[in-house]
């Protein structure tokens, strides 16, 4: 029994991490129409700064300043939110399509940054920084980080939806929806974007800070970026884009099937298992594929829901009279 | 002097190959509006067509380069009419993700058939000739004469056929091609049999001068946008020039930056490009 809520607990805890880079992105593509393929990038330049300042001293990287894990997180979102800021002043100005290429680039060169210079990351070995929490509440780290990680997605979620409704938010939906009109109206279409592409990759480096400390342990192994970058981004598609709330349950749904076809593929014969994971990644291939043909909007569309609700009162109206 | 040589060599190699790479992601680019995030999957999937007659029949890679390259078109025109079509309506960013999915999917389908390890075409080493100091490998001279003679069959194909002519039409101004009673489809179904089986020869030359790997394309993805963009978006002659001077430069740059940088100097010139000169060298598509 406590297997399973233990179980459960670690499911959570990761569902709010992929919560975390979920928001992160729907900020970005969901309010502002930015296509980043580049996720992995931002969460793993996040997690190796918070396991470089948080780690015990040690040899085989730099740093070891076992500075506490806030100071940590705070680093994580700094540097995650300078490389974008370099990144996105190159790429922000151009065709939409033309960032999506240019984030690829960034991606493949943060990997191999953090493959090579073996000196700053500990190279392909990874990084041990240790657990925080270690003493807490009777010492059960899976529930203390569970509680950790509930509070900085509901603060997120607070903070992220009070953005949206605010003024800013709503110049962000207006680029998306039409840039030239926006910037007929007064607004620096440039600076508003490099804004919401600054504040999302914030947010996936804290996610990426979060994924680190949750596993006590770094390595570019752990930021692959098909798992990492597409598994976040069929979960702000089927939840919906644009939708903080359809962000989260994106991430709650397709974290449910991610981890259920574990138990799927570890059901094939033996021969077949060892190529499990390519199996598990077909089928998310499959999954996207099918909504964005049948449900392009997600499960949770607010435009969506409404103009269903329009049409159904036009047909009563129509019945009517 | 013969290390700049022995670089140029392997330059001209890696450019011919990401230059026939290019020219399918160039045109669907500059034909259907959208990069095709799936193109480095078409490369590794021609690359493995062609292991299945080696490895089951025994028979050449130059012959089953055919196969491959026919198998990789079907697959490519497949994937257009089962999916892109569906969402073609729709705006040109969904038909982006949705080629991403079909990216994941082509390779776990790779990784499923043929496993997750490296695949050789022949086993054994192959001796280089050694002329003035500097390495070449036949395997070498064949890939670049397989470039060009399919560049040539291009070239032809794009200049005397109607069908090539329609295609340059549609890329330079779809608009206008369309009111002129262009078949947009068939013209869109020959965009990919080329795309796909330029992308295939790639795939076969990439397996050729190094190894099979699941993610081999995926790896070209880069150097080959690269290309497109210095190039000029829909113009396949600018793919060519965009892929040489991508090789040579990365090449040259193992000179003086650890060689698994590559990919940065590709990333640098295409960002480079993008900040000077949008439309590329051949003034493509504009930003």
């Amino acid at each position: 029994m406590s297997g399973i809520i233990e179980y459960g607990m670690f499911t959570l805890c990761l569902i709010g991490i992929f919560g975390i880079l979920t928001l992160g992105l729907n900020i970005q593509w969901g309010l502002t129409g930015l296509f980043n393929i580049g996720v992995t990038a931002f969460a793993a330049v996040g997690a190796y700064t918070s396991g470089i300042l948080t780690a015990p001293p040690s040899d085989a990287h730099l740093g070891g300043f076992g500075m506490p894990l806030l100071v940590g997180i705070a680093g994580a979102i700094i540097v995650s939110g300078i490389l974008a800021l370099c990144v996105g002043l190159i790429t922000l100005n151009l065709r939409a399509d033309y960032l999506a290429i240019a984030s690829i680039g960034i991606a493949e060169i943060v990997r191999l940054f953090l493959k090579t210079e073996g000196w700053l990351t500990g190279g392909v070995r990874g990084m041990e920084i240790g657990r925080p929490f270690e003493g807490w509440l009777g010492g059960n780290f899976t529930l203390n980080y569970l509680i950790f990680t509930i509070l900085v997605v509901a603060v997120l979620y607070v903070l992220l939806e009070i953005a949206r409704r605010a003024p800013w938010g709503r110049v962000l939906r207006s680029i998306r929806e039409n840039e030239d009109s926006t910037m007929a109206a007064g607004k620096s279409v440039l600076a508003f974007r490099l804004q919401a592409f600054v504040l999302g990759s914030c947010v996936m480096g804290l996610g990426g800070a979060m994924y680190a400390h949750f596993f006590g342990f770094v390595s570019p192994e752990a930021f692959r970026p098909m798992i990492f970058t597409f598994l976040v981004w069929v979960m702000l598609i089927a939840g919906g884009s644009g939708n903080n709330k359809g962000a989260l349950v994106g991430a709650f749904v397709i974290w449910l099937i991610w981890s259920g076809s574990e138990f799927m593929t570890g059901m094939l014969p033996a021969d077949l298992s060892t190529r499990a994971g390519s199996v598990r990644i077909l089928l998310v291939g499959l999954l996207l594929e099918i909504i964005l043909v049948t449900r392009p909007e997600g499960l949770l569309s607010e435009a969506g829901e409404r103009k269903r609700q329009i049409a159904r009162e036009r047909r009563r109206a129509g019945e009517e009279g | 002097m013969a290390e700049f040589l022995q670089l140029t060599i392997y330059g001209i190699v890696a450019g011919s190959i990401f230059s026939l790479g290019a020219i399918g992601l160039s045109l669907v680019y500059g034909i259907l509006r959208f990069p095709h995030f799936a193109h480095g999957d078409l490369i590794t999937l021609g690359a493995y067509f062609t292991l299945v007659p080696v490895s089951i029949l025994g028979a050449p890679p130059e012959l089953s380069f055919f196969f491959g390259v026919g198998a990789t078109m079907l697959v490519a025109v497949a994937v257009d009419q089962i999916l892109y079509r569906r969402l073609r309506k729709v705006a040109p960013v969904i038909l982006l993700i949705s080629s991403v999915g079909v990216a994941l999917i082509l390779r776990s389908l790779v990784q499923l058939i043929w496993g997750p390890g490296n695949q050789y075409y022949s086993q054994g080493i192959e001796m280089p000739w050694r002329l003035a100091g500097v390495n070449v490998k036949p395997d070498h001279l064949l890939i670049v004469a397989g470039a060009v003679v399919l560049v040539v069959l291009l070239h032809l194909f794009l200049q005397k056929t109607k069908t090539g002519k329609a295609m340059r039409a549609m890329s330079d101004n779809a608009d206008l091609a369309q009111v002129t009673g262009i078949e947009v489809n068939k013209v869109i179904i020959w965009t990919w049999v080329i795309g796909g089986g330029m992308a295939a020869a790639a795939g076969v030359f990439l397996g050729i001068d190094t190894r099979l790997h699941p993610v081999m394309g995926w790896r070209l993805l880069l150097p080959v946008f690269a290309a497109a963009i210095l190039g000029g978006i829909g113009r396949p002659y600018g793919a060519i020039v965009g892929g040489l001077i991508i090789g040579l430069a990365q090449e040259y740059s193992t000179a003086f930056l650890s060689p698994p940088y590559k990919p940065a100097v590709a990333f640098a010139l295409m960002v480079i490009m993008l900040i000077f000169k949008p439309t590329g060298l051949l003034a493509g598509r504009k930003a």
